[in-house]
């Protein structure tokens, strides 16, 4: 076993070079407005990924200096949030959910001068930390609307990934706006257990579109391939996923993260930074959530279908018309 | 709800979906076959398998050609098989420790390449799959002829190997000597084998295999690389090994057996049954788990198998 230590240590010091950016040091000082982001995935990750890129459009638009860190592993969360907190970093931003919620609170306590802004299940802690979370149940349930109207079969499938409040708000605004238009239609929901398993993702279609679904609500990548498989239509989600399966996607829910990215930056420029609940911005009415484009889809969909979901937008964003949460977990029917 | 469960499409899809999902693990599980009954537990599989569907998507891609990728993908599984016998055979290091390394290392390098190759799009790119062949004639017969004969031409592949890898094992002077490195390489070395050489073969070959396995999961499965998407199949081929006795043939069978229980539970998810979907979720892993139970007493694993061969060692 002499051998053993130095050929694991190449192992792990190859690894870590291949484990993509990590934090760069940045100039540093100058004034300029500084944001940080930690992510616990990749950010090829969806909902990562949607923070992101409201980050590098802030970065571009705002002329704020962003740095990064992803793929940071529970043990590491605290660690990382110090580091951007003792560089004295103006806001840190990322996603906390299940392991990184403790040490987030932990660290947001200890460095009440930062504004921290996190993807999170719980509740806002004053005076630094606020929350936010993919309230886009709204663009849902207008997709819900239109899969009512253009079902054959009145059987629409969802393919999630775990039955989690987030999720669950999202299946059940589908289901809530299909029933507003179609009281027969009945939902078939499969979870696949994990964030990322396409094939299985794929094979959960299938079996849906097999037993009659003709419609599918892709909570999760991997579905397009059984829809294009089986020539029935898809609703994305997360953001406009049009070049993964021309054709096949009618529209889908889209979050936008830039207006409370850039609603967190105007606040604590100002000095009006408090822990509070971001949901509004990313809801219709302040553009954090919207349909994805229809890429000229509309012609295709039955008469009137346009005009009611436009109206719906209207009375959503105006607050006439409130889309209900339902976060209990939706099963098939 | 019962026409779900008795229909004859309902049969026919669900044996589609079995094939679909046992590929993968048919031509991991054979490639790990050819390495354990070499004496070499390999557990780079996970990691051979992602390196091999990320270098098939990358290669199809770039040069435009589907088979110029699965070939890639073999090829990167070879390169990983040598760093494996490199580092288990010829170094004699620990199998567990190289194995998981070499499925650590790759699954940074694969993230890594593909980053080189296509940044961080918000959208990934992809690919035209493969597309289902139908075999003439076969693909008419009822009930399982759309389910079995109307597959993705490395469907057909993984199901000629399987005779394949079954017949070099136990009907050639290579599987002869390939079995007797695993059973007992210093008999296997006095009869004037060359150990290290047989088992660095057998790792190169078994790479080729799971690489091409986690090829299909990207150009034939889907169409598109994504970190997680092997999503713990090589492991699963692991265990069909052990659940096959070492036999490439009986293996096939528990990843068909995987597979199926797979494609059902995701269709009695589909029927609204009051019943918590982890449930379903852990049947194909639970059935896996009690099958291995009762055949693992009987399992033969090879004598040789997880022992460096060491000459020196030939007195002790």
């Amino acid at each position: 076993m002499k051998l053993a230590n130095p050929v694991i240590l190449l192992f792990l010091l190859v690894l870590v070079v291949s484990c993509g950016e990590g934090p760069s040091a940045g100039p540093g000082g100058s004034g300029q407005f500084r944001v940080a982001a930690v992510f616990q995935t990749a950010i090829e990750e969806p909902w990562d990924g949607v923070i992101h890129q409201a980050c590098l459009r802030a970065r571009d638009q705002l002329k704020v200096q962003y740095e990064f860190t992803e793929k940071v592993a529970a043990a590491d969360f605290e660690k990382v949030l110090r580091e951007y907190a003792e560089r004295g970093f103006d806001l840190i931003v990322g996603d906390a959910f299940l392991a990184g919620e403790e040490p987030l609170r932990r660290v947001a306590k200890d460095y009440p001068k930062i504004a921290f802004a996190f993807g999170s299940e719980f509740k806002p802690a004053a005076p630094n930390l606020s929350v936010f979370d993919n309230w886009i149940h709204e663009p849902a349930y207008l997709c819900g609307v239109i899969a009512g109207r253009l079902t054959r079969t009145n059987t629409l499938g969802v393919v999630a990934a775990m039955p989690i409040a987030e999720v669950n708000r999202l299946v059940n605004a589908f289901r809530d706006g299909a029933l507003s238009v179609n009281k027969n239609v009945k939902l078939k929901v499969a979870y696949i257990g994990s964030w990322f398993d396409p094939p299985k993702a794929k094979e959960a279609a299938m079996a849906q579109i097999e037993s009659g679904a003709d419609l599918i609500f892709a909570e999760r990548f991997g579905v397009y391939e059984a829809c294009k498989e089986k020539k029935v239509l898809a609703f994305s989600n997360m953001y406009d996923q049009e070049k993964l399966a021309p054709g096949v996607i009618v529209t889908g829910p889209v979050w936008d993260m830039y207006p409370t990215i850039k609603h967190c930056i105007e606040t604590v420029k100002s000095g009006a930074w408090a822990g509070v609940d971001l949901k509004e911005w990313s809801m219709m009415a302040r553009g954090g959530a919207s349909l994805a484009s229809f890429h000229g889809f509309e012609p295709k969909l039955p008469a009137g279908v346009m005009t009611l979901v436009n109206d719906l937008s209207v009375k959503i964003k105006s607050g006439a018309f409130r889309v209900p949460v339902d976060e209990s977990k939706a099963t098939s029917k | 709800m019962s026409d779900d469960l008795v229909g004859l499409a309902f049969v026919t899809g669900l044996l589609a979906a079995a094939v679909r999902m046992a590929t993968p693990v048919v031509f991991a599980m054979l490639g790990e076959v050819l390495a354990e009954r070499a004496g070499v537990l390999n557990l780079g599989i996970e990691g051979t398998m992602l390196m091999g569907a990320m270098t098939g998507f990358v290669v199809a891609i770039k040069t435009g050609s589907l088979w110029l990728g699965v070939l890639a993908a073999a090829a990167v599984g070879m390169l990983l098989g040598l760093l494996m016998a490199v580092l288990a055979v010829h170094l004699g290091l620990s199998q567990h420790v190289s194995g998981l390394g070499i499925t650590l290392l790759s699954t940074g390098l694969a993230m890594f390449i593909y980053r080189l190759c296509f940044g961080s799009p918000t959208v990934p790119p992809t690919v035209v799959p493969f597309g289902q062949v139908a075999i003439p004639v076969l693909a008419k017969i009822p009930l399982v002829g759309p389910a079995l004969f109307d597959q993705y031409a490395l469907v057909y592949l993984s199901w000629a190997l399987i005779p394949a890898v079954s017949v070099l094992l136990y009907r050639t002077k290579i599987g002869l000597r390939l079995r007797a490195v695993g059973e007992n390489p210093f008999a296997a070395d006095t009869a004037g084998v060359n150990v290290p050489l047989v088992r660095t073969v057998s790792l190169v070959c078994g790479g080729a295999l799971m690489g091409v396995g986690g090829a299909f999961l990207t150009l034939a499965h889907q169409n598109m690389f994504l970190m997680d998407v092997v999503g713990g199949r090589g492991w699963i081929a692991v265990a069909m090994v052990i659940f096959g006795n070492w036999d490439p043939v009986k293996g096939a069978l528990g990843a068909g057996l995987f597979g199926l229980l797979d494609g059902l539970q995701l269709r009695l998810q589909a029927l609204g049954l009051a019943v918590p979907f982890h449930v379903f979720l852990i049947i194909p892993y639970v059935v896996t788990v009690l099958a291995m139970m009762s055949v693992s007493r009987k399992a033969m694993a090879p004598a040789g198998l997880l022992k460096p061969y060491r000459r020196e060692d030939r007195g002790g």
